[in-house]
């Protein structure tokens, strides 16, 4: 393990932003999102949750995967899907890791989405460790140890130290090849290693007293057909406003909407972020399937609990980031949809 | 809880009860203080969710247009602001007044959840009044901390536009108005006094975060076109996403333009955007233009009328 | 709406000359035939300017202005019968609030303020069609290429391997 006093951090961004792009959180005005490091960035490693997960890095909210133009009457088609160079992608909390297996999970399954492995084989995961949660988390509720988090580094912030460990040969590469960053980069000794554990331990105590600790997602074991016939839908989705506030800042929702756009040259074909939220969403020559509001605020979390779990091996398409918790306008999320759910929710507060 | 909560309670028990009305839109607790949704109640055993306290910033009026459509008559809980909102969709013929019995409801402001964060730290319990009006009392779990009350109000109620209720069928205040506004065009002046390339630089940073979630829109009490030309793919603007840095661009300033004289500056839009972009400073310029070019409008004032946009002087200016 | 032809032109060195991109939507009762009196009268504007006909000024949505932009146009300008004259009585009543709003809404958000004009122009006044025309351009002109509030893809990035396929910078 290596250490960084704080101070230093911005000489640690510059090597690695010498050697590949950088990815960090970035103040934005008033948000903090990822973005790309620049020397005047003003990086928030503290901020625990920045309001766009760092998914759109693999899968952006827009991006052209084909390009027709007519060239003397013949119409010439360019796949732009391309390998990428590899870039690296700094302070990924635990819960925005797992949810890049739960895009993987859909994306990289066959038939592969090739613009999205590109970008995920291409970049290096540096993850950073949440030790003071927020009540809106609840990624334990998933068996997300967010204190010890996965990655190609784990980094964690405790006082004025940032330590880095290598987990995988890609992170060992990056951090060996950064040097000592002129003395300010240097190996973690025992009391360090000892010093971190208490605080892990600690941090393990405050993620069990969070308030939506003890989720009881039994509710969504059961009977399928049961759940979704059920009548909460309706009282639950009662103040939804149909905008794609939860989906967009989401970091597991994946669904994409493909169109055209005439451009100067020709047509361009784009993907973009698609929200069950919408009221074209899944608008077929047909009709659509999902008429009511009620029905696309269910398909919402019927595909998050019970759907993916039932095609992925169990495994939910939440991760209890708790940003939907958070930015819904009107406060409606995954955490009151399951309470309803789970017997005696209510009954327990 | 609070005189003016169990007074609103009360009062919608007895309209249930009474058959007076079929339901009651107001405010339900969440798992938090903070998170409170609107809702429709329509027995007195739903009331027990009821709330009503310094999180209940969301208007309520833009749920009237589908409550409306529902049989019977529907209660509402309008705050001063939302009156302006309510008069607004009256005039628009989207909701029909004869279906709505409006209670009109004391408002000292309402409180941003994140501004009391920043004040009092995390595990937020609720917020109280105290002896001194100027001064609000944050309750956490590790103790009590009491604030200048303009601290901690959403962004809307810094710019209120006055206590006064214009549409009411009866009132429930307990206490004496106050007045939380301040100077509203401050945000705009300070923009217009920049230089262009500075403003666009402002707007281009703003805006540039924007993801296209469409909150902003589908909160909006003056948005309610049943297709909005951004959803209808015959428009040839249509966007699901932001495909280059001019769709934000065209989206805000085109919904900007089309409440041009009917936004009441309620401030919804700014309070929903997850991204924290102060969208009521695009409104306001508009209010700000349309006063200076074209006399003093206040949208939503009366339930009736002509707006600047639908009618026109002979010798107005170019 | 079509994207609007490059209208760059070479002059005699060989090395390209700014030519804006105008659009001018003309009202079908009044400057629609002021510019056909400019034509037959032999009176000349920039082969640059793309005349939209429409049947009122007040047909213009401000959606059409910043298309337009978006689509390449470097000018927008919007003429109409003088007011008092309108064929419909009233609407270029309307159009004269509405734009008078767009346009500085526009100026708030940083767009220069004259890449954008309204003009009232009469099916007598040929020459006046003419001579605003010329200046509109010569103030577009002055002003350059418009960048702020234009797609880049409807810039004409040419060829498949130009557009970055990379990661998401925003």
């Amino acid at each position: 393990m290596k250490k960084i006093d704080t101070e230093h951090l911005a000489a640690l961004y510059a090597a690695i932003g010498e050697k590949y792009p950088l990815y960090l959180p970035v103040k934005q005005g008033a948000a903090v999102n990822f973005a790309p490091y620049t020397a005047d960035a003003e990086v928030d490693l503290t901020q625990l949750k920045t309001v766009k997960s760092p998914k759109d890095l693999f899968f952006p909210q827009s991006e052209e995967m084909m390009r027709f133009e007519k060239k003397d009457g013949m119409w010439q088609i360019y796949d732009l899907a391309k390998e990428q160079n590899p870039f690296v992608l700094f302070g990924v909390r635990a819960c925005d890791y797992k949810a890049f297996e739960v895009l993987d999970n859909v994306f990289l399954s066959d038939p592969k989405d090739t613009f999205y492995a590109h970008r995920r084989e291409a970049a290096i995961i540096v993850t950073l460790a949440c030790f003071s949660p927020k009540d809106t988390c609840f990624c334990n509720v998933f068996a997300i140890d967010a204190a010890n988090p996965q990655g190609d580094i784990a980094a964690y912030l405790s006082g004025t130290c940032l330590y880095l460990q290598a987990q995988t040969e890609k992170g060992k590469a990056l951090l060996d090849s950064l040097g000592n960053i002129n003395g300010a980069l240097c190996e973690a000794d025992d009391t360090d290693e000892t010093a971190l554990g208490g605080i892990r331990q600690k941090a393990k105590a405050a993620f069990e007293q969070l308030p939506f600790a003890s989720l009881d997602l039994s509710a969504f074991h059961g009977d399928m057909k049961e759940t979704f016939a059920d009548e909460k839908w309706e009282k639950l989705s009662q103040a939804c406003l149909g905008c794609g506030a939860c989906t967009f800042v989401c970091p597991t929702c994946q669904c994409f909407d493909i169109r055209d756009f005439k451009a100067k040259d020709g047509v361009i074909r784009f993907r973009c972020w698609d929200s069950c939220m919408y009221f074209d969403f899944t608008q077929m020559a047909g009709g659509n399937p999902r008429t009511t509001q009620t029905q696309r605020f269910r398909q919402r979390f019927m595909h998050k609990l019970v759907y993916y779990p039932k095609r992925y091996g169990g495994t939910y398409s939440c991760v209890g980031c708790g940003r939907c918790v958070e930015k819904c306008p009107q406060h409606l999320n995954i955490v009151k949809v399951i309470k309803e759910f789970s017997k005696g929710g209510k009954e327990e507060k | 809880m609070t005189d003016l909560y169990n007074a609103c309670l009360s009062r919608a028990q007895e309209l249930l009860k009474s058959g007076e009305v079929s339901r009651v839109v107001g405010w339900k607790k969440g798992e938090f203080c903070f998170d409170v949704s609107p809702a429709y109640f329509e027995s007195a055993e739903e009331l027990n969710e009821f709330t009503y306290d310094y999180f209940c910033g969301a208007n309520l009026s833009k749920y009237l247009v589908q409550i409306a459509k529902k049989e019977g008559k529907s209660a509402v809980f309008l705050k001063p602001c939302d009156t302006y909102s309510f008069n607004e969709l009256v005039k628009e013929h989207r909701v029909p007044r004869e279906k709505i019995h409006v209670i009109a409801v004391e408002c000292r402001g309402k409180a941003d959840i994140k501004k009391a964060e920043s004040v009092a730290g995390e595990g937020v319990l609720g917020i109280n009044e105290t002896d001194d009006v100027n001064l609000l009392e944050i309750k956490t779990r590790s103790g009590k901390t009491q604030t200048e009350r303009r601290n901690i109000l959403l962004t809307k109620c810094l710019s209120c536009k006055g206590k006064k209720h214009v549409a009411a069928d009866e009132k429930i205040i307990l206490k004496e108005p106050i007045e939380t506004g301040s100077d509203r065009f401050a945000g705009v002046e300070k923009l217009e006094a920049m230089t262009a390339e500075q403003r666009f630089a402002f707007w281009k940073s703003e805006l540039s975060r924007c993801i296209r979630c469409n909150a902003c829109r589908n909160v909006c009490p003056a948005c309610t076109c049943v297709k909005c030309v951004f959803d209808n793919p015959e428009s040839g603007v249509a966007a699901k996403a932001n495909d280059t840095s001019f769709e934000e661009q065209l989206f805000h300033v085109i919904r900007a333009f089309h409440v041009a004289g009917r936004c009441t500056d309620c401030g919804e839009c700014t309070r929903v955007c997850p991204q924290g972009i102060p969208l009521h400073l695009l409104n306001r310029k508009f209010i700000k233009d349309i006063d200076t070019k074209y006399g003093e409008f206040q949208a939503g004032e009366e339930a009736e009328g002509k707006t600047p946009l639908t009618s026109f002087k002979e010798d107005d200016g170019q | 709406m079509q994207s609007i032809e490059n209208g760059n032109a070479l002059n005699g060195a060989g090395t390209q000359t700014f030519v804006p991109k105008i659009v001018a939507f003309c009202c079908n009762w009044c400057s629609y035939a002021g510019a056909d009196l400019a034509g037959s009268s032999r009176l000349a504007y920039p082969a640059s300017v793309k005349i939209i006909r429409v049947p009122c000024s007040c047909r213009v949505n401000p959606t059409f202005v910043l298309k337009a932009f978006q689509q390449g146009a470097d000018g927008v300008i919007l003429c109409g019968c003088h007011p008092g004259d309108c064929h419909y009585v009233t609407g270029n009543y309307y159009t004269r609030r509405r734009m008078a709003l767009l346009f500085s809404f526009l100026d708030y958000l940083g767009i220069e303020r004259d890449r954008m004009r309204v003009e009232w122009v009469s099916a007598a006044e040929g020459a006046r069609f003419s001579q605003v025309m010329n200046d509109f351009v010569s103030k577009v002109t002055a002003l350059g290429e418009n960048r702020k509030i234009a797609d880049i893809r409807c810039k004409g990035a040419s060829g498949g391997e130009d557009v970055a396929g990379g990661n998401n910078d925003d």
